[in-house]
C-alpha cells in the first residue's frame, strides 16, 4: 500500500506542557483514520501538525514525500479545523467561493463545485445568507463543504460532525466513503464511537501518545470486548 | 495571483458591514467638521494696512481682506489702538508683515490673505516668504494655520489604524488567518492582500476626506489637490501596515485598541500640532520615527506653502519606507503561524 502520510517521531510542547510525546504513525492511501481520544489528549494539536500550521518541537509531518509544512501539499489538503473559521458577514456562497479560489479553482468550475458541495452539506437554500445567521450545526456543514470545494487527495477533519443530526451525519459518511472509494484518504478526529467504528483504522490517543492502533475490529478482538465504547473505556484506564 | 481572491473577499466583506464603511468615511468628516466649528471662527475678514504697496499687489489682496493705504506713522498708531489687524509694507523686495498679534484668528487670516495673494502674484515663480514681525504675541499663533492639513492627516491615519488593524485581529480571533494558512496561500499574499482591499478604500476616503476639507470647510489650500491625495494615500498605507503589523501583538480586539494611546496619540503630540521648538533637540526626534510626522510635513507643504514636489519628496519617501518596512515585519511576523 502506498505511504500517503507518516509521522516521525513528533512531540510537541505548549510552553512547559508537553501535550505531544514520541508519535509515530503512517497512513495508507485510501484509508479512513479515525484520531480517538479524550477531551485535551492532542488530537487538535496532532491534527494542527500534520497539515503544517504547528510546527512541532519535535519530529517531523511527511504528507506524500513531503515535508510540511509545504505549499504544494496544502493544495493537497482539505482540512476542516475544530472551530469555524469563517467570514461571518459573507454568505455561505461567498465563503465557499473564497476558499475555491484560493485553491485555484477555475473560475468556470468554481460556480458547480460549490454548488455540489452544498448539496452534499445540504445547505443549498441557505447559500445566500449571511453566516452570522447560521446555526452551529450550519456553519459545522459549511466548513465541511469548504474542505472538500477543491476536491482533495487528503482530508483532515477535525470532529466533523459535532452538532450535526444522525440523518445527515449518515449521509455525510455516505460521502466520505465515496471519497476513499476515489482514492480519498482521510483522518478524522472524533468522540463518538459509533463513528469511530466506521473507521478502517483507529489510533487510542492517551496523554499525548498512542496507546493502541488497528482496525476497530482487532481493538476490540485484542481484548475481547464487543463494543467500541468497551474498548475506549478500556484502553482510556477505566475497566472494560 | 491569490492576493486578488483576498481583496475581492474583503471589498464583500465591507459591502456588508455598514459599520466599518460608516466609520472610515462619515466619522472622520463628522470629526473634522467638529473641530472646525471649534477652530475655525467664521471667516473672518481681517484689516489690514497698506504702507507704500505695489497697487497690482493691493488689488488682488483686497479680495481676501480689508485694505487701507495708510502711512507707516498712521498704520503704526493704528495697530497700537487695535484698529487694525496687521500692516504690510515693501521691504528690500518682499512684503514685511507687522502682526497685531494678540487673536489667533485674526492672525491667521492675515496670514491666510497674504499667502493667497502671494500666490496669485506668482503662481509659477518659487514663494517668496515674507518677513513677520509680531506686535505682540509671538510665532506660536503660527499653530492655527498648521493645524488644518495636521488634523486631515490624522485623521485619515488613525481611522485607517483602527479599521485595518481590528480587521486584521480578527482574522485571528475567529481562527480565519489559521485556516487561511492551512491553504497554499503564501504569507506575504495574505499580507498584500490585505494592503490591497483596505487600500482600494483608504483611495476614496482620502478622495473624500481631503475634498470635504478643502472645499466644503474652506480650510487654506494653496497647492496642488492631487499633492494631497497623494500623501494621505501614503499616509493611510503606513497606518494599514502598522496597525496589521501591531495586531500580531494583540490577542483580541480589546488589546488593539489599547495600542492607540501607546502608538497614535504620542504621534499627536510630535506631528507639529503643538509647537516644538522649546524642546530638547533629542526628544524632538522621537517624532522622527513616526509616519505622521512626515505626513503632517508634507500636507503643510502643500496646503500651506503650495509647494512643488521636489520640496517634500522626503517625506514621501519616507512615508513609503515605513509601509514597506511595516509590511515585511508584518510578513515576518506570521511566521509565528507558519513557519513557510
Ligand atoms: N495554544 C495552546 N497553548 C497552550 N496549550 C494548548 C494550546 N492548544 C492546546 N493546548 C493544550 O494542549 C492539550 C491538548 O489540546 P488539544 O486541543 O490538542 O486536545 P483535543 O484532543 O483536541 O481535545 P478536544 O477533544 O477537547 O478537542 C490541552 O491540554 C490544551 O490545554
Ligand atoms: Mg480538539
Amino acid at each position: 500500500m502506498e505511504k500517503v502520510i507518516s509521522l516521525n517521531h513528533i512531540a510537541h510542547s505548549f510552553g512547559v506542557e508537553t501535550v505531544i510525546k514520541d508519535i509515530n504513525i503512517e497512513i495508507d492511501k485510501g484509508v479512513i483514520f479515525g484520531l480517538l481520544g479524550p477531551s485535551g489528549s492532542g488530537k487538535t494539536t496532532l491534527v494542527k501538525i500534520i497539515t503544517g500550521i504547528l510546527h512541532p518541537t519535535e519530529g517531523s509531518s511527511v504528507v506524500q514525500d513531503t515535508q510540511m509544512p509545504s505549499l504544494k501539499q496544502m493544495k493537497n489538503i482539505g482540512f476542516m479545523a475544530q472551530s469555524d473559521a469563517l467570514y461571518v458577514e459573507l454568505t455561505a456562497y461567498e465563503n465557499i467561493d473564497y476558499f475555491a479560489s484560493i485553491y485555484g479553482l477555475p473560475r468556470s468550475e468554481r460556480k458547480q463545485r460549490i454548488k455540489k458541495v452544498l448539496e452534499i452539506v445540504d445547505l443549498v437554500k441557505h447559500m445566500k445568507k449571511p453566516v452570522h445567521t447560521f446555526s452551529g450545526g450550519m456553519k459545522r456543514r459549511l466548513s465541511l463543504a469548504i474542505s472538500i470545494v477543491h476536491e482533495p487527495e487528503i482530508l483532515i477533519l477535525d470532529e466533523p460532525t459535532v452538532g450535526i443530526d444522525p440523518l445527515l451525519r449518515q449521509s455525510i459518511w455516505q460521502e466520505f466513503n465515496k471519497l476513499k472509494s476515489e482514492g480519498t484518504t482521510i483522518i478524522v478526529t472524533t468522540h463518538v464511537m459509533d463513528e469511530a467504528e466506521k473507521c478502517d483504522e483507529l489510533a487510542l490517543l492517551h496523554d499525548g501518545y498512542v496507546i493502541a492502533q488497528g482496525s476497530p475490529k482487532d481493538l476490540k478482538q485484542s481484548i475481547h470486548v464487543d463494543t467500541m465504547e468497551q474498548a475506549f473505556l478500556h484502553y482510556g484506564g477505566g475497566k472494560s | 495571483m491569490n492576493s486578488i481572491s483576498i481583496i475581492v473577499r474583503i471589498l464583500r466583506q465591507f459591502r456588508r458591514d455598514k459599520r466599518s464603511l460608516a466609520l472610515m468615511f462619515a466619522a472622520p468628516l463628522l470629526v473634522l467638521t467638529l473641530m472646525w466649528l471649534v477652530l475655525d471662527s467664521g471667516d473672518y475678514v481681517p484689516e489690514i494696512a497698506a504702507v507704500d504697496l505695489p497697487d497690482r499687489f493691493v488689488e488682488i489682496l483686497e479680495n481676501e481682506a480689508e485694505v487701507m493705504s495708510l502711512d507707516r506713522h498712521e498704520a503704526e498708531d493704528a495697530l497700537k489702538n487695535q484698529e487694525i489687524d496687521a500692516v504690510l509694507e515693501w521691504e528690500e523686495n518682499k512684503p514685511a508683515l507687522t502682526l497685531e498679534g494678540s487673536d489667533p484668528t485674526a492672525s491667521g487670516a492675515v496670514n491666510m490673505a497674504l499667502q493667497q495673494t502671494l500666490n496669485q502674484m506668482n503662481p509659477q515663480q518659487e514663494q517668496m516668504e515674507p518677513e513677520i514681525h509680531y506686535y505682540h504675541g509671538s510665532e506660536e499663533i503660527k499653530l492655527f494655520d498648521n493645524i488644518g492639513p495636521v488634523l486631515i492627516g490624522f485623521f485619515i491615519f488613525f481611522f485607517v489604524f483602527i479599521v485595518g488593524g481590528v480587521s486584521f485581529i480578527r482574522e485571528r480571533t475567529q481562527g480565519t488567518l489559521e485556516r487561511s494558512l492551512a491553504t497554499p496561500l503564501k504569507r506575504w499574499e495574505i499580507v498584500i492582500g490585505y494592503l490591497g482591499g483596505f487600500g482600494l478604500f483608504t483611495i476614496i476616503q482620502s478622495i473624500i476626506i481631503a475634498a470635504y476639507s478643502i472645499y466644503a470647510l474652506d480650510v487654506f489650500m494653496a497647492g496642488n489637490f492631487l499633492y494631497v491625495l497623494l500623501v494621505t494615500f501614503l499616509l493611510a498605507l503606513s497606518a494599514l501596515s502598522l496597525g496589521t503589523l501591531l495586531s500580531a501583538f494583540a490577542k483580541n480586539e480589546f488589546q488593539m485598541i489599547q495600542f492607540i494611546p501607546l502608538v497614535i496619540v504620542p504621534q499627536v503630540f510630535f506631528s507639529g500640532m503643538f509647537n516644538l521648538e522649546t524642546l530638547d533637540p533629542w526628544l524632538r526626534a522621537i517624532g522622527n520615527i513616526m509616519p505622521l510626522t512626515y505626513g503632517a510635513e508634507a500636507l503643510r507643504d502643500i496646503m500651506i506653502r503650495g509647494s512643488a514636489f521636489g520640496s517634500f519628496a522626503v517625506e514621501v519617501f519616507v512615508l513609503f519606507g515605513f509601509t514597506l518596512l511595516f509590511t515585511l515585519l508584518n510578513i515576518v511576523a506570521l511566521k509565528r503561524h507558519r513557519k513557510l
